[in-house]
């Protein structure tokens, strides 16, 4: 039994259906189930740049989309963290607070004390784990409701970045700071764009084809090559013309590059590893979770700490493609954008459902709306009537999901 | 009571367990014994104690007074984990399954293997000899457990329950909820543990679930033994007495009324007892 190579083929072939998970009837079958994962949002996305390119020609153009890639990356980081929240069943309402009060935490220890921004921000995020570890305690020994909790730390932290902003309110970070060039100016250079891309590709067939050979050592039914080539070649021909596009303007920003690579490494966590498993088994069955012997409080805890975390990265983020961090750093919209984009790119607000593509996905078609918009001269009015809507629509679908999951007595 | 000379040497012994809840006696000096490949169906009322039972085994509450005998040691059972250690896997009536999750995640839930860097075809591969060897029909692995019917559901809870290799399987009402084909598969599963060698304590208020699939029936009765049966030997009605303490009872008058109705034909006032 501990012997798994050696383990011999089944012999009971249509008892056990043998079908790779990504297989496309396994995909249909998912659908017809209620279990949609990432094909509305993508549908919405590309009605969304349809009808924007329509109204605007320039919305599609290389320049626009540059803007976009960069405006995404500070709340898209943000909404991965309040992602991760949705997956235990739980929600941070303050994720917009923090991320303004680290950001404004950051421009102090930097430009008012004259600390190197390798120091100011770390200690910055560490300030935010902390509070999400504060969080934590009192979600995990009083029982108090997590938006109860968050939503005191939304109005408290914002106090506190107000009191440590101070009278003047705003301070601008120099222009020259590696901080502001990381955000506004930097930009990866050609050939390594290409380069990731290749890389990229080549990864997702290098997995594949070891996790296919492993699958058929051990007599299960494994993705063929061919699917494989297709799938790899698929993702470098997007990526490549995605590189050629914003290429032919600025290029690849390093700051939405970080935010992939963020979003990439959440995605191992939560699909590769224990600790992600029982991610998703507190926010599916919290009793089932703790009776597997899962450490159910730490498990929140990691949740709000992460959340917390990404939430002071997203901030600092944002305060470097501004040049400042003022009173309104992290206010506004910033908290409502976050939590909708991983509600929009299909994060359950049920808990136990979604995943790290949530948050690019939802963030990119808010930004598309904000931006397309404003490239119609609308005010921010209708950017909020038109993402409310959108919200509205992404709440909706989940929610018919998963009535359709209970109709096929999968609730 | 004391265990017929007949039966094999048990695996697991209870002898003189009590337990209190405050001024509440939910178990009184009670005794049970199972063997290697015997099933045990513990049968009683509401309220006779067999959930406190399946607490104390199962390591969730500690009894007051009274040996446990496992394996020939005399053994404490402080926790649900030390229960596993031992040997003593417990499937509550709930089943604590995760429906968002598919059957493979379920079953390796908390001890999935290679945390870092999960082992899904270790994973996979197990489970499906697993489920090969209930002879359980799980059409497909890779579903969210939601998609499963209540029998199957109930198999992957026993299956997940094996896993970690007990001697003792403890089924809190495993019948409860199903329908009659689930029932049966779950009756299978049952027969399958046994022959597997596993000792199966088995809780239910189903007398047709119990004759048919355990050995020896022990019935509980206000939080004391009242009767161990040998199962192929007893009628319906034998246990039904023991579980409710009198010849003259609800059963027993309907099976009389019945009688008479069938031997007198259809007569009035046949039903005043």
């Amino acid at each position: 039994m501990s012997d798994v190579g050696t383990a011999p083929p089944l012999a009971e072939p249509e008892q056990h259906e043998p079908e790779e998970p990504g297989g496309l009837r396994a995909l249909a079958a998912r659908f017809r189930g209620g279990d949609l994962g990432v094909l509305p949002v993508v549908a919405g996305l590309v009605v969304i740049w349809t009808v924007m390119q329509i109204l605007n020609p320039v919305f599609l153009s290389s320049t626009n989309l540059v803007n976009l890639t960069l405006e995404c990356a500070p709340v898209g980081v943000i909404a991965l963290g309040v992602g991760l929240m949705l997956l235990v069943g739980q929600i941070d309402l303050s994720v917009g607070s923090l991320s303004g009060l680290s950001a404004s935490v950051t421009a102090i220890l930097f430009v008012g004390h004259g600390m190197s921004p390798w120091l100011a921000v770390p200690l910055a995020v560490a300030t935010a784990a902390v509070i999400g570890w504060l969080y934590a305690q009192v979600f995990n020994r009083l029982g108090v409701p997590s938006f109860v909790i968050t939503l005191a730390g939304l109005l408290g932290f914002l106090g506190v970045q107000l009191w440590v902003l101070g009278k003047k309110g705003a301070i601008n970070l120099p222009f020259d700071s590696g901080l502001v060039t990381f955000a506004q100016l930097d930009f990866l250079p050609a050939w390594l764009s290409y380069a990731l891309a290749v890389v990229a590709a080549g990864s997702l067939f290098a997995t594949g084809y070891l996790r296919a050979g492993a699958r058929r050592r051990a007599g299960l039914p494994a993705t063929s090559l061919r699917g494989l080539l297709l799938r790899s070649v698929v993702l470098l021909a997007g990526l490549g013309l995605a590189v050629w596009y914003l290429g032919r303007t600025r290029g690849v920003g390093w700051m939405f590059v970080l935010f992939l690579a963020l979003v990439l490494a959440t995605h191992y966590v939560l699909s590769r590893t224990r600790f992600g498993k029982s991610v998703y088994a507190v926010g599916g069955n919290v009793e089932a979770a703790r009776r597997a012997g899962i450490n159910v409080n730490a498990v929140y805890t990691s949740a709000f700490v992460l959340c917390t975390t990404l939430a002071a990265i997203g901030g600092v983020l944002a305060a470097a493609r501004l040049a400042a961090a003022n009173q309104s750093t992290g206010g506004g919209d910033v908290n409502l954008n976050a939590i909708a984009a991983a509600v929009i790119g299909g994060t359950s607000l049920f808990g136990g459902r979604g995943n790290a593509f949530a948050a690019l996905l939802g963030i990119v078609v808010i930004q598309s709306i904000s931006s397309g918009l404003t490239l119609l001269n609308l005010d921010s009015s209708f950017r909020y009537m038109v993402t409310g809507a959108v919200l509205l629509l992404a709440v909706a679908l989940d929610a018919v999901a998963r009535r359709s999951r209970a109709s096929h007595g999968r609730a | 009571m004391s265990p017929s000379p007949s039966r094999p040497s048990p695996l697991l012994s209870l002898r003189g367990i009590s337990k209190t809840f405050g001024a509440v006696a939910a178990l009184t000096d009670v005794d049970l014994d199972v063997a290697a490949g015997e099933v045990v169906a513990v049968v009683g009322d509401n309220g006779a104690g067999k959930s406190t039972l399946v607490k104390v085994l199962s390591g969730v509450h500690q009894p007051d007074a009274g040996t446990i005998t496992f394996d020939s040691h005399a053994v404490t059972i402080p926790s649900p984990a030390a229960a596993q250690q031992l040997g003593i896997a417990t499937v509550f009536q709930d089943l604590a399954l995760c429906e968002n999750l598919n059957v493979i995640e379920n079953l390796f839930l908390g001890r999935e293997l290679r945390a870092l860097r999960l082992d899904d075809v270790a994973m996979e591969v197990r489970s499906r000899e697993l489920l090969r060897r209930l002879s359980a029909k799980i059409p497909k692995l890779s579903v969210p457990v939601a998609a499963l019917s209540g029998g199957q559901r109930q198999t992957v809870a026993i299956a997940r329950s094996l896993l970690g290799d007990p001697k003792i399987v403890i089924l809190d009402e495993p019948t409860a909820a199903l329908g009659v084909a689930q029932t049966a598969e779950v009756l299978n599963l049952i027969d399958r543990l046994r022959e597997g060698g596993h000792g199966v304590i088995m809780i239910s208020h189903n007398m047709d679930d119990v004759l048919s699939v355990a050995d020896t029936v022990a019935v509980l009765r206000l939080g004391r033994n009242n009767g161990v049966f040998d199962a192929v030997e007893t009628s319906t009605e034998q246990i039904v007495t023991a579980i409710t303490g009198a010849a003259d009872n609800a059963v027993t008058r309907r099976v009389r009324r019945a009688r008479r109705a069938v031997s007198a034909g259809v007569e009035e006032g046949a039903d005043h007892e």
